[in-house]
């Protein structure tokens, strides 16, 4: 068989080729770093309840603490080396949007403050308020007229 | 602090095997997570793992999601049919406003730089 | 010249490698080849302001280099052929636009190295020109910037992408009876066979180097053994692999004197480059750098040189198309 007669057998034949992401330490290191970023937001979330704010202004500290340190992360240059490192760990808390956020606005700022930082900030987090806040209203809609 | 850690610890490894599998890139994943947390926060199951893991399950993505879903209920029983429009971003106001906001400064002081490796 | 076979042209003048000269970036310094090159540069922006500017500067700095080896004022190039990988190849047009030197902008993604010297030889083997300048450039962030994510983004690159190498590399030709000569050109058909991952271009690029390859054999009458060297543009490892296979599944046994600039560039373990280098000064900076000073020294004597491009954009890509490949082959011999 010659796997460059057709697109398919091709396809099939460099699938199989193709070395694999390391997916168990991929998982290992998402797993503990994504646990510690939710701990991090934990011990924050006891400290604004001790200082006595209710569950949702803490939860929203919580939020502004994490990306707050995303952004700092991503300014030094360190938030990508955890991400390589982690993956989804870092990626999936609230600090893989921040970071979505920051790092093209930092990359695009050669095309200046109107139409490089402030239109290219949302490449990558655009897509996630869109869906996020349309899924929202949907669901608003749906209470609305049914509840 | 014990729930904390393995829910969002299991919360980051199903991402990273969908990356890992399915090479979705990150801005697909970030949608996914906070669409699906916007459904589970909708139909009332995505409450009972924050209050079993809290930030475990708030500080990931999903619990974005599930926050914009919880904010828009809460203002449609109070103001009907605007609400569903107002209740999701006003709740998760301070997290969109810091992240735009904090991204902002930083773009005025950092400088891009190549990863080493 | 004359046409051979279906698509080899013979050049009977056989226009002579004049000088060739390459300028890298730091991580290229880190790599094996770091010695060959003319000069490397530690700061990617290269004291410029963006790095669409440090680009321009390379291929810019690589040309006065090459016609300061050659001793050859710039008023006495012909034609330059240039290319990269930017939007409108903008990084030759400004790093050439004071260079008063009559100028072909070229778009062949990785091979435009290749395709450049096809077309320069050419001009050469008419008997009209005196010397033809050749250069091509890429440079990492520019490309990450256009192509993929912003640097600072803190996503995982997977285990078949590919590190795109910065720098320039630039050759000059002319009339000289001093070798290296390049006696034939190969100019390859676009190939497609149907893979869809960007973050494979290897993979996507193989089928396309197979073709040329192959019709280069055909059209010459040449066998693999007939060179000291048969070296590829940008495959990477698995592009690498995956062209042997293919090859001997075609009665091409390439596995002995074969090799992939991509390969050759970085070390793939130490600097964790995964597939290996990609990107037009990929292969313009092994040939300028390291090919080329072997040839000199009688290391090589007959080298195929097949430069692989994956045509590609961002817009294509998010539309779901695939990857078409592309190759061009010259035969370079001492």
């Amino acid at each position: 068989m010659n796997p460059t007669d057709t697109s398919k057998e091709y396809g099939e034949y460099v699938k199989k080729k193709a070395p694999n992401s390391p997916i168990l330490k991929d998982c290992f290191n998402a797993f503990w770093v994504g646990g510690l970023i939710c701990s991090i937001g934990q011990l924050i979330f006891f400290y604004c309840k001790f200082k006595g704010l209710d569950q949702t202004a803490s939860s929203t500290v919580v939020s502004i603490c994490l990306i707050l340190i995303s952004v700092i992360l991503t300014s030094l240059n360190i938030f990508n080396k955890i991400g390589k490192f982690a993956g989804a760990g870092s990626l999936i808390p609230i600090t893989g949007f921040a970071n979505s956020i920051v790092s093209p606005s930092i990359e695009y700022k050669s095309e200046g403050y109107v139409m490089g930082v402030g239109a290219k900030m949302f490449t990558v987090a655009g897509p996630v308020l869109v869906y996020g806040i349309s899924a929202s209203v949907i669901i608003g809609i749906i209470a609305c007229l049914f509840i | 602090m014990f729930n904390c850690f393995i829910v969002g610890g299991v919360l980051c490894v199903i991402g990273q095997i969908l990356i890992d599998k399915t090479k979705l890139t990150p801005a697909r994943i970030l949608v996914l997570y906070v669409t699906v947390g916007a459904i589970l926060g909708g139909i009332g199951i995505y409450q009972k793992l924050i209050d079993f893991a809290g930030c475990g399950a708030t500080v990931p993505l999903t619990g974005f999601g599930a926050n914009l879903a919880k904010g828009a209920l809460e203002a449609v029983k109070e103001q009907g049919l605007l609400g569903a429009f107002i209740g999701g971003v006003k709740a998760s106001a301070g997290g969109i406003a810091a992240a735009v906001f904090f991204g902002y400064l930083a773009s005025l002081i950092a400088k891009p730089k190549i990863k080493k490796q | 010249m004359k046409k051979i076979g279906k698509q080899t042209l013979q050049l009977d003048n056989k226009p002579s490698i004049l000088n060739t000269a390459a300028i890298v970036g730091p991580k290229e310094l880190d790599g094996p080849l770091a010695k060959y090159f003319d000069k490397c540069v530690e700061d990617e922006f290269w004291g410029e302001s963006s790095w669409e500017k440090a680009e321009s500067k390379f291929i810019k700095e690589t040309i006065n280099t090459v016609l300061g080896k050659a001793n050859i004022s710039s008023t006495d190039v012909d034609y330059v052929f240039a290319g990269d990988l930017l939007n409108q190849c903008i990084s030759s047009c400004f790093g050439l636009r004071d260079s008063n030197i009559p100028f072909f902008g070229l778009f062949g993604a990785c091979s435009t190295f290749v395709e450049g010297l096809c077309l320069g030889s050419v001009f050469m083997d008419s008997g009209a020109c005196n010397h033809i300048l050749c250069a091509t450039s890429s440079h990492f962030c520019s490309a990450e910037k256009q192509f993929r994510f912003p640097l600072e983004l803190g996503n995982q690159r997977t285990p078949t992408s590919q590190w795109t190498v910065t720098g320039s590399g630039a050759v000059i030709l002319g009339k000289n009876n001093v070798g290296p000569y390049i006696t034939h050109i190969t100019p390859g058909k676009i190939v497609d066979l149907g893979i869809k991952d960007a973050n494979n271009m290897g993979a996507a690029m193989a089928p396309a180097a197979l073709s040329t390859l192959c019709t280069h054999f055909e059209d010459t009458g040449r066998t693999p053994d007939y060179y000291d060297a048969i070296i590829t543009g940008d495959l990477g490892h698995l592009g690498k692999d995956i062209l042997i296979d293919i090859a001997k599944n075609k009665g091409y046994d390439i596995a002995k004197n074969y090799n992939d600039c991509g390969v050759l560039i970085f070390d793939k373990k130490k600097q964790d480059t995964h597939s290996g280098g990609s990107g037009c000064a990929c292969i313009a900076t092994v040939f300028s750098g390291y090919l080329y000073k072997l040839m000199t020294e009688n290391k090589i004597k007959k080298l195929l040189l097949i430069a692989t491009g994956a045509l590609t954009n961002s817009t294509t890509a998010q539309q779901g198309e695939s990857i078409p490949g592309i190759a061009h082959a010259i035969s370079i011999e001492m």
